[in-house]
């Protein structure tokens, strides 16, 4: 069952053609990665998806279109996001990250975020600022899964944190994805080989591989042709 | 043949009263390209363009005035002086960006004008301002008589702006201006420093505009201490983009019609049509700064392209 | 040592008086991006209806009545601030420029349109007899409607501090100050808080005139422009977005001003607070309490 369907999409960053022509399916509950070397236009698809960038083309999420809507709107349809470089409130705590994120009508997710968080528990009156890299990830995870979402976006969840941080993190991606749709895009491949299904790759600005993420990564003349990285 | 264009000019182009507009209008165009080289093509916000121009116009007063320099050479010095000025401010000011430079160079152009005010050392001239030293300036512009003369040297002023400005935003270094003003952190990334453009950009429109006042000296016959206000730096900010910004012959467009018709709506404001008006009309309507600021809103909400895009939008209608 | 005093209490009045026009200022540039160069029509706005509440309400007497002119000065201010928002700076959503421009439109337009209503004359504000006089502090005699105007100030700020740390709209304020698109990804149209912020922008900026009107002796529709440079130079100074660091900054830029102004030579005070500027951004391009421009 698709559960996210993009078709045709273009954006522009500035004057740069950044996506040129995409288009992919996600599957219905599960981890798709969204792969590709280094400003092919990653980022740039999810950010065109939270509508945080102009986009034409087409872009459905449980069969409702959320090109041209406002962001907030489409966070409200019950989409989550994980930024690159985690984007917590540094000048609020942690407890006002998290209250920020509270929304009437949606009964607040705390015990699940705790329990996939539990060192966040005893940092709420901490401002995010000082936080270590690790735990502002955490924040940022446990910020997108306090309401439920029925797709999750995450980028680059383990961006410059130290291995050990990594295991923690993809722990409790693996928990908290389980149920839910996600798109997740990641530079590190035995990452996305350990939480994702499927995988769509970009070059250029287009798609150039849609399949199963094990076919992919187990594959060295596949995954160096696409991504220019050796399989571990 | 003389010819006039009423309602808008008091009498025939060739009359001093409508050639003192007209020279007004020049400069201030010339004036308006300058700031359109940071302003419109470099995407500096500096908010302290009066400075140079005041600078141009003390600065060649006071060096006629107590040096005895005649005009020709006291113009290339204060020119020369206010580059320098403008290497220095600039490198503070260019230390920071957005916001925060609009709020320095604005500082910087206040400071003058705080100076000019109060006068400390009693050479400035204060709130009355300066007589222009008519002693060393040459005959050709002296006295009301030569008035055309001193219309075609703003003009000619106008005409040096535009090739300078022209030459420099077409020129390699040009575009490196508008690299910055698109996409600064690229310009980075191609191996370029943008702080040198940006001064150079900063330094070469203060320039400009310094000779600018000095020509305007000549104008009006002296100096003013509302050229250094920040009503006036910001009427230049105004002027540009009420022409179009980023569009030389907008700027100068700006320039021309915002001088003209600041100079003549005081008339329009003091006139028996608007007198006739309740009194509620009549008030506001008779402040000229409120019938062009009221004018920008609009512009600024319908045409933000400024007339330049006006008209281009009905030529190609 | 008593001129010291009362010199200085003077010039933590005025502190007041730039944190009024500058919080606002510094929280609607810190939100939205937008430079507000009308911000001083606020100002004279307030001014003006405190004017007209103390030139016209006899029945009250000049106590209770100035309370009145102060709360009234709030409340058209409030009232601006949401109507120019909501009516022309909302209309160029995301065109930072273009906001710039019309704001500077709309300060000159407003200025002389209450020229032209009210003429250029400073008008005094008919005062309650208790400012007039004096009290003793440590040995000086402190003009009594100084202490008010401080008073007032430390009053809003608290509120203001109050407020955006306590209530979720202050909440979504500070959050937004950092990262609107962020607050935008957790589901909250941000552009309800660009109102509010106007409006808090323009009842501070308010009650900022009528306090004004008093410590200026009489009210001019120039006086908020006036005093915008200062405002914007303390905004600058304490960090965009910042209100403790508006608060600290006003505190220094006024102190500087009044010192040197008395100390120095008369005059001077305005040009070393320039000085003061282009020293710390020198030294901290971002304010005292600013956060590093990504």
């Amino acid at each position: 069952m698709t559960f996210v369907s993009i078709s045709n999409l273009q954006v522009y960053r500035g004057e740069a053609h950044v996506i040129h022509d995409v288009s992919f399916d996600v599957a219905e509950h599960g981890v798709t990665a969204l792969l590709g070397r280094n400003g092919v236009g990653k980022t740039t698809t999810l950010l065109a998806t939270m509508g945080l960038l102009p986009a034409s083309g087409s872009i459905t999420v449980g069969g409702v279109e959320v090109v041209g809507k406002p962001t907030h709107h489409i966070a409200r349809l019950g989409v989550g996001y994980v930024p690159e470089d985690r984007e917590v409130f540094s000048t609020l705590t942690v407890g006002e990250n998290f209250r920020l994120a509270e929304r009437s009508g949606s009964e607040p997710r705390y015990d699940l975020v705790f329990d996939l968080f539990p060192d966040l528990k005893g940092r709420l009156g901490q401002s995010a600022g000082t936080l270590s890299g690790g735990q502002q990830q955490m924040l940022s995870i446990g910020r997108a899964l306090l309401n439920p979402a029925s797709l999750l976006l995450i980028d680059e969840p383990t961006k410059g944190l130290a291995p050990t941080v990594v295991e923690d993190v993809v722990q409790a991606l693996v928990t908290a994805t389980s149920d839910t749709t996600v798109v997740l895009v990641e530079q590190n491949l035995w990452v996305a080989a350990h939480l994702a299904k499927h995988a769509v790759v970009l070059d250029q600005g287009m798609v150039v591989y849609q399949g199963d993420m094990e076919t992919l990564a187990s594959n060295p003349d596949l995954a160096g042709k696409y991504l220019g990285v050796a399989v571990r | 043949m003389p010819f006039g264009i009423p309602g808008l000019f008091t009498g025939p182009i060739q009359s001093a009263g409508t050639l003192q507009v007209l020279a007004v209008g020049l400069v201030l165009a010339g004036l308006a390209m300058s700031y359109d080289v940071i302003f419109g093509y470099t995407g500096l916000l500096s908010f302290g363009h009066a400075l140079p121009f005041a600078l141009g116009v003390y600065g060649t007063n006071l060096l006629m005035e107590h040096l005895g320099i005649q005009y020709p050479l006291a113009v290339v010095a204060a020119v020369i002086g206010n580059l320098a000025v403008a290497a220095i401010l600039g490198a503070v000011a260019l230390r920071t960006a957005g916001v925060a430079f609009a709020m320095v160079t604005l500082a910087f152009a206040e400071a003058f004008a705080l100076l000019v005010l109060t006068d400390p050392f009693r050479f400035l001239g204060g709130e009355e301002g300066l007589t222009l030293a008519s002693d060393y300036v040459p005959d050709i512009f002296r006295g009301v008589v030569n008035l055309r003369y001193i219309y075609w040297l703003a003009l000619l002023f106008a005409v040096f702006v535009f090739v300078v400005a022209w030459r420099l935003v077409s020129s390699k270094a040009g575009r490196v201006f508008a690299a910055i003003r698109e996409n600064e952190p690229r310009v980075e990334m191609l191996g370029l420093r943008p702080f040198q453009f940006k001064l150079a950009s900063f330094v070469i429109s203060s320039g400009l505009a310094a000779l600018g006042g000095s020509v305007y000296l000549l104008v009006v016959r002296g100096a003013n201490a509302g050229t250094t206000s920040a009503e006036f730096t910001l009427s230049i900010l105004v002027m540009v983009v009420l022409g179009g910004a980023g569009k030389l012959w907008g700027a100068a467009l700006g320039g021309l019609v915002y001088g003209i018709l600041s100079l003549r709506l005081s008339s329009l404001a003091n006139s028996d049509a608007i007198a006739g008006l309740p009194q509620w009309l009549s008030g506001p309507l008779s402040e000229p700064l409120f019938i062009l600021g009221a004018l920008f809103v609009l512009l600024m909400l319908f045409a933000p392209g400024g007339i330049s895009s006006i008209i281009t939008r009905t030529r190609s209608a | 040592m008593s001129s010291f005093v009362l010199l200085t209490i003077s010039a933590l009045g005025l502190a007041g008086l730039y944190f009024l026009l500058a919080s606002g200022l510094s929280l609607i540039f810190g939100l939205m991006s937008v430079l507000n160069l009308a911000h001083g029509a606020f100002f004279a706005v307030g001014g003006y209806a405190a004017w007209f509440v103390m030139d016209s309400l006899d029945a009250l007497s000049p106590g209770p009545r100035f309370v009145v002119a102060v709360l009234a000065s709030a409340a058209v201010g409030a009232v601006a601030g949401a109507v120019v928002e909501l009516g022309l700076i909302r209309k160029l959503y995301g065109k930072h420029t273009e906001q710039i421009l019309l704001t500077i439109g709309l300060g000159t337009a407003a200025v002389a349109l209450m020229g032209g209503w009210f003429t250029f004359d400073p008008r005094l504000l008919a005062q309650p007899a208790w400012f007039g006089n004096t009290t003793a502090i440590l040995g000086a005699n402190v003009p009594n409607n100084r202490l008010l105007i401080l008073g007032v100030a430390i009053l809003l700020f608290a509120g203001l501090m109050v407020f955006l740390t306590r209530t979720r709209h202050g909440l979504i304020i500070r959050a937004g100050v950092e990262n609107p698109s962020m607050v935008r990804a957790l589901g909250i149209d941000v552009s309800r808080s660009f109102t509010l912020v106007f409006s808090i922008g323009g009842l501070l900026a308010g009650v900022g005139g009528a306090l004004g009107a008093v410590f200026f002796n009489g009210i001019n529709p120039s006086l908020g422009t006036a005093q915008l440079i200062f405002a914007f130079i303390v905004v600058v100074i304490g960090g965009l977005g910042s209100i403790p660091g508006t608060a600290v900054a006003s505190v220094l830029v006024a102190l500087t001003q009044v010192y040197v102004n008395n100390y120095g030579a008369t005059g001077m005070g305005s040009i070393s607070v320039v000085v003061l500027l282009a020293a710390i951004l020198l030294i901290r391009p971002q304010g005292l309490l600013g956060k590093v421009q990504a």
